[in-house]
């Protein structure tokens, strides 16, 4: 059987792929990976389409068992895995035989680690995707996180494997690492906040709090205060706009949010560091700066040639 | 299912109205992100508003331009997501802008009423009284006001096929919980501030829980998976403790 059976789960384990578009219109949002470039390395690494469904895993990982022979790659977070003892090493594709056990533990740093299997988790398409919406119980095996005794089938791999292991290049792994700056746009809500809150917006550092999850992150630090209204119309919101409650502390919202809200907003997180978002973990701080639009889809196409070009060598 | 595409209550002559002469800095084009654009149509809930939304969202629709990720409609505006590598943000909003140049173009969108059924037995209707309490009324005033009007379904969001409906009367509008609830039940009819809606899925929410539905609002495997739709009119048919159980059953 190709198969993975769950021994454990790990703290909140779930089905992803690069997520569910289309769909916005009808009050779903996209979900998917939290650090989609973690799960697009991991399974370039297993020669999977980059869109295949992978685990993540979230603070403290599983442990599986193979049923059957394949290549699997760790990407994201370290969390200390092992292969029936043996230490395996991230960002680098790996043989499993039949029985064999791999084990993660806690996190080291960072927030999340994929796990990729040849061939990606074999899970029914629900609206075109496999991506999990745990807040709304959509997708993924059976609109949850993985439990103890499940047993995760696998799809074929399209063609044979060439049988040498990859790794990601360093300077790769250089370049996506966590960054404590995360670059943001102006939100459509600029106007309602004054030059001094922009400034303290920037100059602040914020500390991510215990309410974190796959739909926002909430931050602690100094309040911003808005002229006038708090709220404003209920209005489409996009992944990363970083909205402004009463209570002044900024929320960032992120995969399963809401598609709709009625929050100003600041700011909006640029694509090319919602990646670095996935990893962040409460007590985490960071701070914000204000780039361009234009500059912010430079570094969007930049990471994108980053990663599909030339990023992996023999391991 | 009680959908009725030949009635014609929802858009009026006079949302037909020539729209881009109406409000000076309207429609208002602004990047919310590196990859989504926010098209505003005015300032505040209107139906003429609102009918730019659904003429901008029908030919968003029928374009099917390559980068478009995702649509969000809501009373007054419309987010567009899109893919910036396959088109840049200034070449897409020039697009969008000349689709908005030809909404007063775009004919009378198909029109629907669906009449729900709501059972407003205490049973299900936890906040009845503290709804009713709070506007002076007695329930029996409160289920009538507000099963009598025919509601603009104004755009699905917040969870999946979750109907946003205007306009509640203003005799029951009734503050949400500064804490909410965790679990909310599925087809909980619920008023929060001057909205009132249905949660098709349990959810976490903070609306004042008046009634529920036997209906189900929102299946993956239905095609539209969603029950209701931007643009429908929605009216509540009080029904009975037995009639909802009948209902259910059926189901």
């Amino acid at each position: 059987m190709h198969s993975i059976k769950v021994i454990s789960p790990g703290f909140l384990t779930t089905v992803q792929d690069t997520g569910r578009f289309g769909y916005a219109h009808i009050g779903v949002s996209a979900s998917g990976a939290a650090d989609l470039i973690s799960l697009r390395l991991a399974n370039l690494l297993v020669g999977n389409p980059t869109q295949s469904a992978g685990l993540e895993m979230t603070l403290v990982g599983g442990t599986f068992e193979f049923e059957s022979p394949c290549s699997v790659a760790l990407a994201g977070a370290d969390f200390g895995a092992t292969l029936d003892g043996h230490e395996v090493p991230m960002w680098c594709s790996t043989y499993v035989t039949a029985g064999q056990i791999l084990q993660c533990g806690p996190t080291k740093r960072g927030a999340r680690c994929y796990l990729c299997v040849r061939g990606g988790i074999d899970v029914p398409l629900v609206l075109g995707s496999t991506s999990t919406h745990v807040g709304t119980s959509l997708g993924g095996l059976n609109g949850r996180a993985l439990k103890a005794g499940d047993v995760l089938s696998l799809k074929a791999p399209q063609e044979k494997a060439s049988g040498e292991p990859q790794r990601i290049k360093q300077h790769v792994l250089d370049s996506i690492g966590l960054r404590e700056t995360i670059r943001v746009t102006d939100g459509p809500q600029m106007d309602l906040f004054s030059d001094e809150e922009r400034s303290l917006f920037t100059s602040s550092q914020y500390q991510v709090t215990e309410e974190a999850d796959r739909m926002g992150l909430r931050l602690s630090g100094p309040p911003l205060k808005q002229h006038g209204n708090h709220d404003i119309i209920t209005e489409g919101v996009p992944l990363g706009a970083i909205q402004v409650p009463r209570d002044g502390e900024p929320i960032i919202l992120f995969v399963e949010h809401q598609t709709t809200g009625g929050y100003p907003k600041i700011a909006a997180v640029i694509s090319a560091d919602l990646h670095t978002v996935g990893q962040l973990r409460p007590r985490d701080t960071v701070t914000f700066e204000f780039v361009s639009v234009e500059q912010a889809v430079t570094l969007l196409a930049q990471l994108e040639v980053l990663i599909t070009t030339g990023s992996l060598e023999a391991a | 299912m009680a959908v009725d595409s030949s009635s014609k209550i929802g858009y009026r002559e006079i949302d037909f109205l020539p729209m881009l002469s109406q409000e000076p800095s309207y429609p208002r084009f602004q990047l919310a992100s590196d990859c989504s654009l926010l098209v505003t149509f005015g300032d505040g809930i209107s139906r003429k508003h609102h009918s730019g939304v659904a003429r901008l969202f029908e030919l968003l629709r029928s374009e099917q331009h390559p980068a478009i990720r995702n649509i969000h409609p809501a009373y007054s505006s419309l987010l567009v997501s899109f893919d910036p590598l396959l088109v840049s943000p200034g070449e897409f909003e020039t697009f969008v802008q000349g689709l908005v140049n030809r909404i007063d173009s775009v004919g009378l969108l198909p029109l629907r009423s669906v009449k729900i059924p709501v059972c407003y037995d205490s049973a299900f209707a936890p906040d009845l009284q503290s709804v009713a309490a709070h506007n002076n009324i007695s329930i029996e005033e409160a289920i009538q006001l507000h099963s009598s009007p025919q509601y603009l379904v104004y755009f699905l969001g917040f969870a999946p096929g979750f109907p946003y409906l205007g306009e509640l009367p203003a005799r029951l509008a009734t503050p949400r919980f500064p804490t909410p609830r965790v679990k909310i039940p599925a087809g909980s009819v619920a008023i929060g501030g001057n909205q009132t809606g249905i949660y098709p899925v349990s959810t976490p929410g903070g609306w004042r829980i008046i009634g529920r539905t036997p209906l189900t609002l929102f299946q993956v495997d239905w095609k539209p998976p969603a029950l209701l739709q931007m643009g429908d009119t929605v009216q509540f048919n009080p029904i009975t403790r037995e009639e909802f159980d009948d209902l259910s059953k059926k189901k």
